[in-house]
């Protein structure tokens, strides 16, 4: 909270130095302002910090089985983490389905370390097992940073769940009538001061699939995808999606198609 | 004993630079939680650097520094390979150090 | 007799095509029966759409008569206030309500305590720089449109239920949806129609 106050101030200040100049120059200026803030630290950004404990954490022995996740196959076989991100989600012959990142990562904690995907599920992010994923995601993406995002479309598994993915994001319901596409569907928009991608065009979805999971300066949390889809969620005022459900995968599917080609910037680093 | 540090440091036409990134909550101790009460402070004090056993930065830190900070200083010397440590001690007594070489 | 088999052929084909889509439709809607669950406030129920939330969620728009149609019927749900006194209440009281976004997610405690979140779409004070831009600019409202008792009654239909005036339209039924009371909508007319209000007021 304390730093979101530190915004406004910038921002203010701003508007002061501005001196002149309409109202949505002046709101401009604050966007331009934030980008400025991001580039400064982006030499340091908090994410390697989680990162940092990832990495470990895929070398560390723990679980009934008392294993690492060193065998884990992400999708370019076993152990293979550079490169692994950019091409998530994917069809995995082995367990018949489409997973995102973080449900792979579940197949892998249970099938190499005995742990129960419930573990993951009935967490609450940022704690316990969900906890440990995010360090856990913030080491793997930061190993495709650069990259370009390509996932494999040729499966009908998955092109089922990119038009699964699409209906959903225009799926409007809830107290609000809201949908993805309600802030989502069109150019050039806002919420307040916050830029919105227009997730339907290849540049505003590169711009959003490419730049989560991230680091958030306003709190301090590291968010994985699926955290940053429940909490859009939460702010269209639906239910809860359910951590992994195959709402969030084809969403995913959905947007990494429309970015395929962008470039990955994870882990970002956002406001 | 806290997370680990990140640390970076180059040396280039006689000056290195440090770069450190701190895990560390940085607690104000002005926040309140969900049910109102209020967030005990908990900040880092003070963080020294030191060049092989020379120091080259002290520095006092409070509570309006944000979460994970990062911080960035040069100094003059350091050669490749030599050593920098990084400490800081936080107001609740806890302590961490961290070293990494000049590349 | 060949023209008969053409026509055939195409049946045939654009049933198989419908029967897909409905297939396809009835597996997305198996997916989001599976993937929600009530948490605090946020009943599962709400993943589950009305009638003009299903239409409007088409990727493409809405026929101009479709959109009438929803109109007609979203019309009816709009109550004017109860006492007739639309202007009773407090611009300042207003601009809190404008500017709060909170309310209604599954971390909120109750669903009767929520703010308009005007400010997260609408321009509105000329002082207020933070707003969003997916709702047109509401700045001068009153001072362009006027306190004529036409203005001022569409005002609060369109707070009370914004489909009624444009089927499909982004912004939320506050008063059909109990998103507001009765109250709050007043302070916002207050906001959005009174000279003194920073909405006209520069």
């Amino acid at each position: 909270m304390r730093h979101k106050n530190k915004f406004v101030l910038l921002a203010s200040l701003l508007a002061v130095a501005g001196g002149v100049g309409s109202n949505v120059a002046l709101a401009d200026q604050s966007t331009d302002a934030i980008a400025k803030y991001r580039e400064m630290i982006a030499d340091g950004n908090p994410s390697e910090l989680f990162a940092a404990q990832g990495e470990d954490l895929w070398k560390t022995k723990r679980g009934p089985k008392n294993a690492s996740l060193e065998k884990c196959d992400l999708g370019l076989g076993a152990g293979v983490v550079k490169g692994a991100s950019a091409k998530l989600p994917r069809f995995f012959k082995d367990t018949g389905k489409v997973q995102d990142l973080e449900i792979r990562l579940m197949t892998c904690m249970e099938t190499l370390q005995g742990i129960d995907p419930k573990t993951v599920v009935n967490e609450q992010f940022l704690k316990g097992e969900r906890e440990k994923m995010a360090a856990l995601v913030a080491y793997i993406v930061t190993e495709s940073n650069g990259d370009k995002i390509n996932i494999d479309m040729k499966p009908a598994e998955m092109k089922k769940m990119y038009e699964l993915g699409k209906m959903a994001f225009f799926y409007r319901s809830g107290p609000m009538d809201f949908a993805c596409s309600t802030c989502h569907g069109d150019t050039d928009k806002r919420i307040r001061l916050q830029d919105l991608p227009d997730l339907r065009s290849h540049k505003g979805a590169a711009a959003g699939w490419g730049s989560w999971p991230a680091y958030r300066v306003s709190n301090g949390q590291f968010w994985t995808m699926q955290h940053r889809l429940n909490d859009c969620y939460r702010q269209q005022r639906t239910a809860e999606p359910i951590y992994g459900s195959d709402v969030t995968i084809a969403l995913s599917v959905y947007l990494a198609a429309t970015a395929k080609g962008g470039t990955v910037l994870t882990p970002g680093l956002k406001r | 004993m806290g997370n680990p540090m990140k640390i970076r440091a180059a040396s280039k036409d006689g000056v290195t630079e440090v770069k450190v990134l701190i895990s560390h909550e940085m607690e104000t101790g002005q926040r309140k939680d969900s049910a109102g009460a209020v967030v005990p402070a908990w900040w880092i004090k003070e963080l020294t650097a030191k060049h092989n056993d020379k120091i080259v930065l002290t520095s006092e830190i409070g509570s309006s520094v944000s979460k994970n900070p990062y911080l960035a200083f040069k100094f003059k010397g350091g050669a490749k390979g030599d050593k920098i440590v990084v400490t800081w001690v936080d107001n609740k007594g806890d302590t961490r150090t961290d070293e990494a070489a000049i590349a | 007799m060949k023209k008969f088999s053409i026509i055939a052929t195409l049946l045939v084909a654009s049933s198989g095509a419908f029967a897909a889509d409905e297939a396809l439709y009835s597996e997305f809607k198996d997916m989001i029966d599976r993937s929600f669950k009530t948490t605090g406030i946020a009943a599962k129920h709400r993943m589950y759409q009305l009638d003009f939330q299903k239409e409007c969620s088409s990727e493409k728009p809405l026929s101009a008569k479709a959109l009438k149609a929803i109109e007609a019927d979203q019309l009816k749900t709009i109550r004017y206030p109860a006492d007739g006194k639309y202007s009773s209440g407090n611009w300042k009281e207003g601009e809190k309500i404008a500017l709060s976004g909170r309310g209604l997610t599954w971390t909120d405690k109750t669903p009767y305590d929520n703010g308009g979140g005007c400010y997260n779409c609408h321009q509105m004070s000329h002082k207020e720089l933070a707003y969003g831009t997916i709702g047109p600019s509401l700045a001068d409202w009153g001072k362009i449109r006027g306190s004529g008792a036409d203005n001022v009654k569409y005002t609060w239909g369109k707070i009370y239920n914004a489909k009624a005036f444009n089927g499909c339209s982004n912004m939320p039924r506050n008063g059909d949806s109990d998103i507001l009371t009765e109250q709050q909508i007043k302070h916002l007319m207050a906001y959005l129609l009174e000279p003194e209000s920073p909405v006209n007021k520069k």
